[in-house]
């Protein structure tokens, strides 16, 4: 019996567009674009100019601040230009291109240096590598991971969980990661462990991955400390509040993180960096990424550079089989639609989907009929609906005592809406104005 | 690449798919959850039960449209819930009903029922029910005669009573009896609502709360449960009428409370009241509690303390 959390949606999956499609690394492109702020945090400063010659791991960017993570050269060339672009996430910030003299050479690989045994490190030196290695959570949230393992002195972890269950639809990198790289996964977990000093493993697998669930079952067979777990597949599964509900029966409370009841939670190629960053010395300067959708000619899973442009990697899957309505970036329930092609890869980018334009609906929203389908839907148990009239009625202070600030955004409400109100999009914009006015009320 | 394939690239916030329900198609499925409940009508009643259904749909549709034509949103004539007004209103309507009192009810439902409210969505009360409400107060003889020609039947709520005489459930359940058009065949009601149900269309707390009360309240006071479950608008009125989703509370709590509060007042009214049946003062009466249901049974929140 597969455990879940309540609520939820069940949308078409299309997994079968890519789930059998084996890693595959994307040709090396000519020219990446590096953006300085891949993380939640402070932004990176650059410590390179315009002219400066760059080796393929080499870090280009850095900061003092702690919540913050260093960026690396993807590949070996040429500084072209320091410029602002507009990220895949819809900001703006400043990033390195960097040119490839010749793609066609050799790179050679500037490693970490890594000065202890990790087996036996302690997690003070596992937690330094991590940061040195650019490494933030690889699910989307892209937050750094080193901060993620420092743990405060009055928390005791109980759990760390990795996350496997890929709930978004369409996209199957971490699918086709736990198949071909499990013990990389496995290992980078044990790292992870080992930095938080738990005992106690959960590999989270949603019940639709059934080759992974067979591989992870025989690997972790002869781990004392590894439990696999099987989840219903069903979204946002994937989501950490709902995935330790239904591994652990906790709640995170309101406002609280996942370390508040003893857990922590990290996504399986996050777990893989850490593992190739601790044992080869290999910064983030790649990911997996499917690309994917009814529109590409030849949808798959790429290893690709960070800092591609996402029309190398459209170009990569065959390029458009028709014409695109929608270009996404992540999956088709949080990710981003993207206003052209330009915008690079980053650390946090799982996906990279095309819709045809026969699959973008476009329709007026109609008025509430007070179905309580997202009443029922919602895996916080809000009231999107009632939420919905508070936010646009500018009734804020009633939104946040309906507890809007507890909206994770999945997109389940709109997603399920027959009136086709974007709902969730009420709520981004509900929560931008308090924490707006709650900056006004500090200053 | 053609640069000019891009030109259309749509950008808007997530989520980028949608489920395939619409409120259109959500309304059209329950319209035709209530034909076998019509067909039947037409066997058991005959060819009036047609002329019945049709004034009252088309009553309903015509006020919508002028409404609709002064709010410039003519588009949205034809989601289905006119029509589902229509419908629902004839389906309360005695066979023998004049349909020029048919197609003033409609009328009401629609007007004053829904549309003065900013239409659909918007509507505090069923309109079907207002609608019906209107024609009881206005016509009230005309509302409670059941006679028609070739047969002479009083409701089993009304044998019941004002004589004390009790009908055989078999009868009652395939609805070979006195009654309005639609409250007749239990069958032919829970076969819609089955479907709906399938369909994930209505929400079973409802009937289940208000059923449930019906038959353990009349069990308790000593009446017969069974009869008070297939006999009236029960069955019609807690699967098509109580589960309006307008009219009634988005939440799980709020449902179950609604149900329950719907049903005890068909039974006051059923067993001490004046009138034989109760169930459009039930659902008319919950309505108004709908606004304080929603706001006292907002579910915890995943993460809220205790």
């Amino acid at each position: 019996m597969s455990s879940s959390f309540k609520q939820g949606i069940h949308p078409r999956y299309k997994e079968e567009l890519t789930w059998q499609k084996p890693l595959q690394k994307a040709q090396i492109p000519e020219k990446v674009i590096i953006p300085l702020q891949q993380h939640i945090g402070a932004p990176c400063s650059p410590l390179v100019q315009k002219g400066d010659k760059v080796q393929k791991g080499q870090k280009i960017g850095d900061t003092e601040g702690f919540v913050s993570a260093p960026v690396h050269a993807s590949i070996s060339g040429q500084v072209k230009e320091i410029k602002e672009i507009r990220l895949p996430t819809g900001e703006r910030g400043q990033a390195a291109v960097i040119e490839s003299e010749n793609c066609r050479a050799k790179e050679s690989l500037e490693q970490l240096k890594i000065p202890f045994d990790p087996e036996s490190a302690a997690p003070e030196e596992i937690r330094s590598i991590i940061r040195e290695a650019g490494i933030t959570g690889m699910g989307g949230a892209m937050f750094p991971t080193h901060v993620k393992l420092n743990i405060p002195e009055n928390k005791d972890i109980e759990y760390f969980i990795l996350n496997g269950a890929e709930c978004e639809p369409y996209l199957t990198v971490d699918e086709r990661v736990m198949m071909e790289w499990t013990e990389e996964i496995i290992q980078g977990m044990k790292y992870i462990m080992s930095a938080l000093k738990v005992k106690k493993g959960i590999v989270a697998i949603e019940d639709n991955k059934q080759e992974a669930i067979k591989i992870f079952r025989d690997i972790a067979a002869d781990e004392e400390q590894i439990e696999v777990k099987v989840f219903k597949t069903k979204y946002p599964q994937g989501g950490e509040r709902m995935l330790i509900k239904a591994a652990l029966d906790r709640e995170v409370p309101e406002g609280g993180l996942p370390l508040d009841v003893g857990v922590v939670v990290n996504n399986v190629l996050t777990a893989a960096s850490v593992c190739r960053a601790l044992k080869e010395g290999m910064p983030l300067i790649e990911r997996p990424v499917c690309v994917t959708g009814e529109a590409l000619e030849e949808p798959g899973n790429y290893i690709a550079r960070i800092g591609t442009p996402i029309k190398d990697l459209i170009e990569q899957a065959g390029g458009f089989k028709s014409k695109p309505g929608k270009v996404i970036v992540g999956g088709p329930m949080m990710g981003v639609a993207q206003p052209d092609l330009e915008a690079p890869l980053i650390k946090g980018s799982s996906g990279i989907l095309a819709l045809p334009r026969d699959l973008v609906e476009v329709s007026a929203p109609l008025s509430c009929i007070r179905c309580a389908r997202c009443v029922d839907a919602c895996p916080m148990h809000l009231m999107p609906t009632k939420l919905m009239n508070f936010v646009k009625e500018d009734m804020i202070e009633k939104a946040e005592a309906m507890k809007l600030e507890s909206c994770i955004e999945c997109g389940c409400c709109s997603y399920v809406c027959p009136s086709r109100i974007p709902l969730v999009h009420y709520f981004r914009l509900g929560k931008a104005e308090l924490q707006a006015r709650k900056r006004d009320k500090d200053e | 690449m053609n640069n000019n394939d891009l030109d259309h690239l749509l950008v808007e916030s997530s989520p980028h798919i949608k489920d395939e329900d619409s409120v259109k198609k959500i309304m059209w499925t329950v319209n035709l959850a209530l034909v076998p409940a019509v067909v039947f009508a037409i066997f058991h009643f005959g060819f009036r039960t047609i002329g019945i259904v049709s004034v009252s749909i088309l009553g309903a549709v015509l006020t919508e449209y002028i409404f609709l034509y002064f709010r410039e949103q003519e588009n949205s004539l034809l989601d289905g819930s006119a029509v589902l007004t229509g419908l629902l209103l004839a389906l309360t309507l005695p066979p023998g009903f004049p349909l020029w009192g048919v197609f003033l009810g409609s009328f009401v439902a629609i007007a004053l029922g829904k549309q003065v409210f900013g239409g659909l969505g918007h509507n505090p009360f069923n309109p079907a029910l207002v609608g019906r409400a209107f024609l009881l107060a206005a016509y009230p003889v005309l509302m409670t005669t059941w006679e028609i020609e070739g047969m002479t039947s009083a409701t089993p709520l009304n044998l019941m009573k004002m004589e004390g005489i009790a009908t055989d459930y078999w009868q009652l359940f395939m609805g070979n009896i006195g009654g309005s058009l639609g409250e007749t065949s239990s069958a032919a009601l829970l076969l819609g609502a089955a479907i709906l149900i399938y369909k994930g269309y209505l929400n079973w707390r409802i009937p289940c709360g208000m059923i449930g009360t019906v038959l353990l309240t009349t069990a308790v006071f000593g009446s017969d449960p069974l009869f008070h479950l297939f006999s009236g608008s029960l069955i019609l009125g807690a699967f098509f009428m109580a589960t309006d989703m307008v009219t009634s509370p988005v939440t799980k709590k709020g449902r179950w409370i609604f149900g329950t509060g719907a049903g005890l007042i068909v039974v006051i009214i059923r067993l001490w009241g004046g009138y034989p049946e109760g169930v459009m003062y039930g659902i008319l009466l919950m309505n108004t509690t709908v606004p304080l249901l929603d706001r006292y049974t907002r579910p915890r929140v995943l993460g809220e303390e205790r």
